[in-house]
């Protein structure tokens, strides 16, 4: 969504993009290789797994977008904790559960990893655009460069963690 | 200048230090900013953190712990420097859990403002994920140990500014961990709020309680200027 902070400049990116697969379009498949590929959020199921290997796949710059995506964020909270503790304490002893509880298990729900994992420690990421979120400053500074042929490099004030 | 006076080289920059000043004293005066964790003004050199490690007369050493000698040749500003510099900080976020997203220190945070300064993008080795303790024993101090980075600033604080002992390392390796000096955690301790080592923390492992927002995210020191400016300042053209 912080694309989208980006304002008026995203009619320019328009004009200089092709989107193949991106939230605006709910579209769930490459139709072909592309040149850049944007990704945010960790790894915490085997479903994120698979599309982000789907993105490497298919992307042949690959940008890790977001502290989700570089250190886990705020779903990492449960790699210190353990994942068995974390459903335990969510599903069975949650203090509004009534009637005992469950740990979800369904065949169609992807199954948890046992930690979160940052995308760079699943696939190969060219480059990191960090920030929670990054300001649409900083995600346009980064895509202008990988469009214009430049190394991305953000000024200080639009390099953050937080 | 008298006989006392010392001069020497920092990247080709010559400086003058006085006799018993370290290579980062005579350059901090002299406003040529080294990098580092674990040295603080007003504590006695610790030379653990090695962030601030530089080539002296063609070998490396801890500018912080390295006495200002005449005729010496320094290298700080450094890329071969910077990486290991990178590499230590990067090394730092993976080993213990600091999540920049959710910390009180965020802005503040002297590790943080070294990876900024240091364009540290993300760390490139897998996150370790510890499990740490958070004391929260003591009525107006938490101890976070998740984001202890183990420069001991606290522990010579407490021992020579303060006149305690509350503070001290166990362990060793990867198992090294800060603790405190009574069983039941930093509650049980003489720690009090107002003592030097609550406030010479780089991070955010010890926290004063009731305090943390007093000046908000965005205006805090990093936010507004990378670590090491005001030093740098020093060399400013005086206008």
């Amino acid at each position: 969504m912080s694309l989208l902070d980006i304002d008026e400049r995203i009619l320019e990116l328009a004009d200089l993009v092709d989107l193949d697969r991106s939230p605006f379009d709910d579209k769930k498949a490459f139709d072909r290789p592309v040149d850049v590929g944007f990704i945010e959020g960790g790894c915490a199921n085997e479903y994120n797994v698979r599309t982000l290997r789907d993105f490497r796949r298919h992307c042949r710059i690959l940008v890790s977008v977001g502290a989700c995506a570089i250190n886990g964020g705020v779903p990492a909270m449960r790699n210190t904790i353990g994942l068995k503790e974390c459903l335990e304490a969510v599903y069975l002893g949650g203090p509004t559960l009534e009637g005992g509880g469950m740990i979800p298990n369904d065949e169609d729900l992807p199954l948890m990893l046992d930690r979160v994992y940052p995308s760079h420690e699943v696939v190969r990421i060219d480059y990191f655009l960090p920030g929670c979120p990054p300001s649409g400053e900083a995600i346009w500074e980064g895509l202008s460069a990988l469009l214009t042929g430049r190394e991305p490099a953000l000024p200080y004030q639009l390099f953050k963690y937080e | 200048m008298d006989d006392a006076t010392i001069r020497f080289t920092v990247d080709g920059i010559e400086i003058e230090a006085v006799a018993g000043q370290t290579v980062i004293e005579a350059c901090d005066a002299a406003g040529i900013y080294i990098p580092r964790l674990c040295h603080h003004p007003d504590l006695a050199p610790a030379g653990q953190c090695r962030v601030c490690t530089c080539t002296i007369n063609g070998r490396n050493g801890a500018a912080c712990v390295t006495p200002a000698m005449q005729g010496m040749v320094v290298e700080n500003e450094t890329k071969p420097l910077n990486d290991d510099r990178r590499a230590i900080i990067e090394m730092l976020f993976v080993e213990g859990n600091h999540p920049c997203v959710y910390c009180v220190a965020s802005g503040d945070c002297e590790l943080q403002a070294l990876g900024y300064r240091l364009g540290l993008d993300a760390p490139k080795q897998p996150y370790l994920w510890p499990g740490r303790p958070l004391d929260t024993t003591h009525p107006d101090i938490i101890l976070d140990h998740d984001r202890c980075i183990l420069c001991s600033r606290c522990i010579r604080a407490s021992r020579m500014e303060d006149g305690k002992t509350v503070f001290g390392f166990e362990g060793r390796g990867i198992a090294m961990r800060l603790n405190v000096d009574a069983q039941g955690g930093l509650g049980e301790t003489q720690m009090a709020a107002i003592d030097r080592a609550a406030s010479v923390c780089p991070v955010a492992c010890i926290v004063i309680k009731r305090d943390s927002y007093k000046v908000p995210n965005g205006k805090r020191r990093f936010d507004v200027s990378p670590i090491g400016s005001d030093i740098e300042a020093k060399r400013m053209p005086r206008t």
